[in-house]
């Protein structure tokens, strides 16, 4: 059976419909990206699919006894509380050191262990909340706009070693991210949401061409992919960004 | 050594920093420290309802800070504006319970007792309330210990572990209660959200981990309430104020310490 699966799944805020009639379901080993606008409802569906959130319609099927990696969107770790990174990945089941510091070095920031949660830098809290989330030995790992305040380079690294955990450990991957048009390019299915499911489909592999080329730079060496939206319809009011999948071949040819 | 009403008297205040140390570590993190004030607050409406139905003062303060600690615990997951919410709140139920007091016939109630503290005319009843109740405190959170840390970092996270952030905000309102309950004896319903504020705020400084930090706490709190007796003792100042200018003493010391 599917790691999780939704169900006609309607979400309202104050009995107004953020989500409704999504029908979504994530097999292992699967890496689904979710792109969307603001207020597009794909942190909605994650929360939902998490649990935190309960659909007003329709249903969540998590398999039994899924193992779930999250890694949230934004975590303020208070400056009122003292935490060492070390005591972070403990939570909120004890790791054997040997475990943790081998879940940071794959992460790439060996040796953080003895440091308050406070003193990092956007992008090693990134990869620790990475690495707190890989030490559950996930089925799925599940990720909120990972990749919010890095560089181009940076979102390709970050993807490349999602990709890897991925090929390594088999773990399914459901990422959501902000940017409509460049995605991950290991990525099997791309969802686009705007309050419902408005197109799905597989990024296009364009790295070999110029055009990529002149768009990326050489330095993402193919972690990054276009996803060209196939809308069937057309939306009224604000939330058009139909346009846009034609919008960056421009951008290219420029 | 029972015999010796300051020998109880420091044996009831090393008992609520037992309690008060982790829970009061949990206020400062969760910065519920209004909601601290809120729920000691309503123990004065507490003590009024004890007297009018003449039952127990320690059954009377647990009801009313436990009703208090619901009704915000409920606020908070409405939307409502925390801040105003909780200040009219707070202020109301101290208002009621004072109102309500002047109301009870009869014997004349000492107020001061209440909203200071009597610490010196602790007895072993109350040693016993104070004790037990301070272990069942420390005893839940020692249980819950790691999912309220995960819960109170962020409750998408715990819930994607497994842990129900609502059933643990639901612990710590009952701990919250409990430890009014049992502390009103100690500093009164004024200067309770102090004893669990002040020695967590001062244990910060000196802390690297969460339960570093909630130690710390156990040990400025029971410092503060043997210096406040002390205090209390040699200068005939009140005892509950005096353990609570104590704390704010450590925490002064504190301060140089504080490295983010």
């Amino acid at each position: 059976m599917s790691l999780i699966s939704a169900k006609d799944v309607t979400v309202c805020y104050d009995a107004a419909p953020v989500l409704s009639h999504v029908n979504f379901s994530i097999e292992s080993g699967e890496i689904v990206t979710i792109v969307g606008p603001n207020g597009s409802g794909k942190s909605t569906l994650l929360r939902t699919l998490l649990g935190v959130l309960t659909p007003s319609k329709g249903t969540v099927t998590p398999k039994p006894g899924l193992s779930v990696g999250y890694v949230p969107q934004r975590l303020s770790v208070d400056t009122s509380m003292p935490i060492t990174v070390s005591r972070f990945l403990s939570l909120p089941h004890r790791k054997f050191v040997a475990d943790q510091s081998h879940a940071l070095e794959r992460v790439g920031v060996q040796g953080l262990e003895t440091r308050q949660m406070v003193d990092l830098s956007g992008g090693q809290f990134q990869r620790v909340l990475l690495a707190r989330a890989l030490l559950a030995k996930p089925d799925i790992l599940i990720l909120d706009e990972p990749t919010q305040g890095l560089d181009q380079p940076g979102v390709a690294a970050f993807y490349r070693l999602i990709e890897d955990v991925r090929n390594e450990t088999g773990c399914a991957v459901l990422l959501v991210s902000h940017d409509l048009h460049v995605v991950m390019s290991a990525s099997d299915r791309v969802i686009c949401l705007n309050g419902h499911i408005c197109c799905e489909g597989a990024p296009t592999v364009v790295s070999e061409t110029p055009e990529y080329r002149a768009l990326f730079g050489l330095g993402t060496q193919g972690a990054l992919a276009l996803y060209q939206h196939a809308h069937d319809h057309v939306h009224d009011g604000d939330c058009d960004h139909h346009d846009h999948a034609h919008a960056h071949e421009d951008h290219a040819n420029a | 050594m029972l015999d010796d009403f300051f020998a109880r008297a420091a044996l009831a205040g090393v008992g609520v920093a037992l309690a008060a140390g982790p829970l009061g570590s949990f206020v400062v993190w969760r910065r519920m420290a209004y909601f601290g004030d809120a729920t000691s607050h309503a123990a004065i409406l507490g003590v009024a309802l004890a007297l009018g139905f003449s039952s127990s003062v320690f059954l009377g303060t647990l009801v009313a800070a436990l009703g208090m600690a619901l009704l915000v615990n409920m606020l908070s997951h409405k939307g409502h504006s925390m801040d105003t919410a909780l200040g009219v709140l707070a202020h109301s139920a101290l208002a009621l319970g004072l109102v309500a007091i002047s109301f009870i016939q009869g014997a004349r109630v000492d107020l001061s007792a209440y909203l200071f503290g009597d610490i010196l005319a602790v007895s072993r009843l109350d040693l016993l309330v104070i004790w037990s109740g301070a272990l069942v405190v420390t005893g839940l959170l020692y249980w819950r210990w790691s999912a309220l840390l995960t819960a109170t970092l962020n409750r998408d996270l715990a819930q994607a572990s497994g842990i129900n952030p609502r059933r643990e905000e639901l612990v710590l309102t009952l701990a919250l209660a409990l430890v009014v309950a049992v502390a009103i004896k100690v500093v009164g319903a004024l200067l309770i959200a102090a004893l669990l504020i002040i020695p967590a705020a001062a244990a910060r400084g000196f802390a690297r981990t969460p339960e570093h930090m909630a130690i710390g706490a156990i040990i400025f709190g029971a410092a503060s309430a043997l210096a406040g007796l002390g205090m209390s003792l040699w200068l005939d100042t009140p005892a509950g104020p005096s353990i609570v200018a104590a704390a704010a003493a450590f925490f002064a010391t504190s301060l140089g310490r504080r490295k983010a």
